[in-house]
């Protein structure tokens, strides 16, 4: 079954959020318009909103992460669902318990959601074929396939700073072969319509076909980011930079790495990204990473509000469903 | 279905490349062997009469790769679950790889596989013999004592050897005994990780891509090492369009080389994975479809002889878990025969040249160059099938314990109707229930 047959039910409501590949553009507005709405949620007195009341969303974490997983339990807690954290790479997996295993179990505990987050692609796509038709899954990173909420908090931090998408061009720096934020960022940005879309690497770290997705290849930074509206950096895990996709983590730098001065070729006005935690000194030195261009603490903000969006709206539909077949 | 009865084969269209024969011929069969072909002889009187109109008469099938899981993954299938498969897909020899466990190093593990097979009597059982001691590449096996043992052939199933000079050496003492050595080209370091081909697809879902290197880099050594040592080689499932120009170039300078397909790299390409179904994650991968036309073209003009199932049943948990971390394969044998008649739907062969890819074709890369085809006084093994008839592939209905193929629920076209093994009734497709 394709993502789009899986993620959405009968009537094309978002039912799961695996992936933003065959969304299309009016959906993905309609969740950054949705997400606009819960910004200002965190700024009321009291940061709460009852869309998910009575629902218990469980984090199933098979890979550490703690921006991520705490966001996701910010966002479903201001939603007021009931929120269970799972650090499976510590408890099941490890005594043998098969994934089918434990998504039964969970099921078992009337669970309504699951956000996911696995080191194979194609993990959330599975557990949104097992898990019970009453249960959404979202998926907070899979693999190297797709991180779809990140790539729609990074579309929301844009339009929020730059308006329009059609008019902007768009560099991604750094391991596009093994990022899945980068996928999901390049799916985003080519359907909401933006200029151009560049991708800014090492040929060791440029996936094969990759302009098939619609982007430019630059192996330079210079020429990359020159007239670029946003700068994306990725991060880049610390195993790459050993063995025979990089040299080290020194050349990277003076190649690849984000500096004032390399910037100088960018708009006066380009924002810089970063889906975090940074590398300091491998993906961009302090002074860019705090520096007036940097927005990436608003990411962490938005990512909040954004999830507070695919929740509530993945939550509707299942409410939707059960109204019409009457479970429970 | 008493044993070894004297039978007729009437008003099927009779085809048998080897022969050069095609035509509405009846087949007589008497005490396991081929009696004759056209009129019964004078004073013959059938016990047993098959009206086969409609239907073609060939040779039974010879499935280069199939893996039976016994001994070691019982829990997977038996020899005998599937050499029943076998049977009900028109197949009667097919060659095992040695990957079992215990690995088919020893004569002793090669009369095991042979005589339970020979027990069950569905299907010519005959097992790859492992080129390399416990298949870990470094100490050559005892090859003329596994040959004595009833191993027509050597392989290295998936497991890579990296020493080339084991290689070279292996090779030697291959073409020392007439064995050909079976390769799966594959570079191990190159595929890493990889779980599907290395191309759009690949990067569109983030899953780890297997170049196409992966397979020349190794088909380039492999040719080099077999030319140096006068060896025979044969490449198990090619699956990309560079590796048969190598192959042909090879073949062209003398060469010992061939290779067979297997029957879904003829079908599909690398755009079914887009699904995650983990039943399309194969080793080797399913490629582009250039890659995939050059596969056809080479199996029509029989640069690559043979196609074969590629089979390999897996428990439902092997599969029940994100796609890369899914063991790789296909339960293959109940589609090899509609598979291979999609390229004589889509023009791409006649039904003698299929034919030929799938009888006499492989029987002659495994040195038996008696099966796969019809001769009077030998035996008779013989599929009957109807290349109309169009069937649903449904899980309960599979006769191989293996459930993990993509074609379940899809219609597919060409069915068998009888096999026999040396003139003994094996599948009846009439005697199943509907």
């Amino acid at each position: 079954m394709s993502a789009d047959e899986l993620q959405l039910d009968g009537d094309g409501r978002l039912k799961h959020f695996l992936t933003i590949d065959g969304l299309g553009r009016e959906r993905l507005n309609q969740i950054l318009e949705s997400a606009e709405g819960f910004i200002g949620v965190a700024q009321q007195a009291i940061k709460k909103v009852p869309l998910c009341r009575g629902k218990i969303i469980a984090n199933l974490f098979f890979e550490n992460s703690t921006r991520t997983r705490t966001t996701f339990e910010l966002a479903a807690k201001r939603l007021s669902a009931d929120v269970l954290n799972l650090n499976i790479g510590t408890s099941s997996a490890s005594k043998g318990e098969t994934l089918l295993d434990t998504l039964r179990n969970l099921e078992a505990m009337h669970v309504d959601m699951f956000v996911v987050r696995h080191g194979d692609s194609g993990a959330a796509h599975f557990f949104a074929q097992h898990t019970a038709p009453h249960i959404s899954v979202i998926n907070a990173g899979d693999g190297s396939h797709s991180h779809p909420t990140q790539g729609m908090l990074d579309m929301l931090t844009i339009r929020r700073h730059k308006g329009e998408f059609r008019d902007l061009r768009v560099a991604i720096v750094g391991d596009i072969l093994h990022s899945r934020v980068a996928r999901s960022q390049i799916l985003a940005l080519t359907a909401l319509g933006a200029r151009e879309v560049r991708v800014i690497s090492p040929r060791t770290l440029i996936p094969a076909r990759v302009e098939d997705l619609g982007v430019r290849v630059f192996h330079g930074l210079r020429e990359g980011v020159r007239d670029a509206d946003v700068i994306m950096m990725l991060r880049l895990q610390r195993e790459r930079m050993s063995g025979a996709l990089l040299p080290s983590a020194r050349e990277y730098f003076q190649l690849y790495g984000l500096t004032e001065e390399r910037l100088s070729t960018a708009k006066p006005d380009a924002i810089v990204m970063h889906p975090g935690p940074i590398n300091r000194g491998v993906e961009m030195d302090s002074q860019v990473a705090d520096g007036p261009r940097s927005v990436i603490l608003e990411q962490v903000s938005n990512g909040i509000a954004v999830r507070m969006a695919i929740m509530s709206l993945c939550i509707g539909t299942q409410n939707r469903r059960s109204q019409a077949t009457g479970d429970v | 279905m008493s044993d070894r009865e004297a039978l007729s084969i009437r008003n099927g269209r009779l085809i048998d490349p080897a022969n050069g024969i095609d035509g509405l011929l009846d087949l007589h069969v008497a005490a396991g062997r081929v009696l004759a072909i056209g009129p019964a002889p004078d004073g013959f009187v059938p016990t047993r009469v098959l009206d086969a109109t409609g239907q073609i008469v060939c040779p039974g099938f010879v499935d280069l790769c199939a893996r039976l899981r016994e001994p070691g993954s019982e829990q997977k299938a038996t020899i005998a679950s599937e050499t029943r498969a076998a049977a009900a897909a028109g197949i009667t020899a097919l060659c095992c790889p040695p990957d079992t466990n215990p690995i088919i190093d020893t004569p002793a593990v090669a009369e095991l596989v042979r005589h339970t097979a020979h027990r069950h009597r569905f299907a010519r059982v005959l097992p790859a013999g492992a080129l390399t001691q416990g298949l870990a590449g470094s100490q050559i096996s005892e090859m003329a004592a596994l040959k004595q043992a009833g191993c027509p052939v050597m392989s290295h199933a998936l497991r890579p050897i990296r020493n080339t000079l084991v290689l070279r050496r292996a090779m030697e003492y291959a073409a020392t005994f007439d064995l050909t050595v079976f390769l799966h080209p594959e570079d191990a370091d190159l595929r890493g990780a990889g779980c599907m081909h290395e191309g759009a697809v690949s990067t569109r879902l983030g899953l780890p891509g297997i170049p196409e290197a992966a397979e020349t880099v190794a088909v380039a050594r492999d040719l080099a090492l077999a030319e140096q040592a006068g060896a025979r080689v044969h490449f198990r499932g090619l699956s990309s369009a560079r590796a048969t120009e190598m192959l042909l170039e090879a073949q062209g300078r003398g060469i010992a080389a061939t290779a067979d397909v297997s029957a879904i790299q003829l079908v599909l390409t690398e755009d079914a994975v887009r699904s995650f179904d983990s039943n399309y994650h194969l080793r080797p991968p399913l490629r582009t479809a250039r890659d995939r036309e050059a596969l056809r073209a080479a199996v029509a003009s029989g640069l690559i002889g043979a196609i074969c199932s590629d089979h390999q049943p897996h428990d439902a948990d092997a599969k029940l878990v994100p796609f890369p971390a899914t063991a790789p394969g296909l339960s293959a044998l109940e589609t090899l025969l509609p598979l291979s008649l999609r390229l004589v739907d889509e023009g791409v062969a006649d039904l003698p040249t299929v034919i030929a890819r799938l009888t006499c074709g492989p029987a002659q890369i495994l040195g038996k160059p008696l099966l796969g085809r019809f001769d009077e006084d030998h035996s008779a093994d013989i599929c009957v099938f109807d290349p109309q008839a169009r069937w649903v592939l449904e899980a309960d209905r599979m006769v191989s314990l293996g459930r993990n193929t993509p074609f379940i629920g899809q219609e597919l076209k060409g069915r068998v109707s009888w096999t026999l093994l040396g003139g003994r009734i094996v599948y009846e497709r009439a005697a199943q229930p509907r």
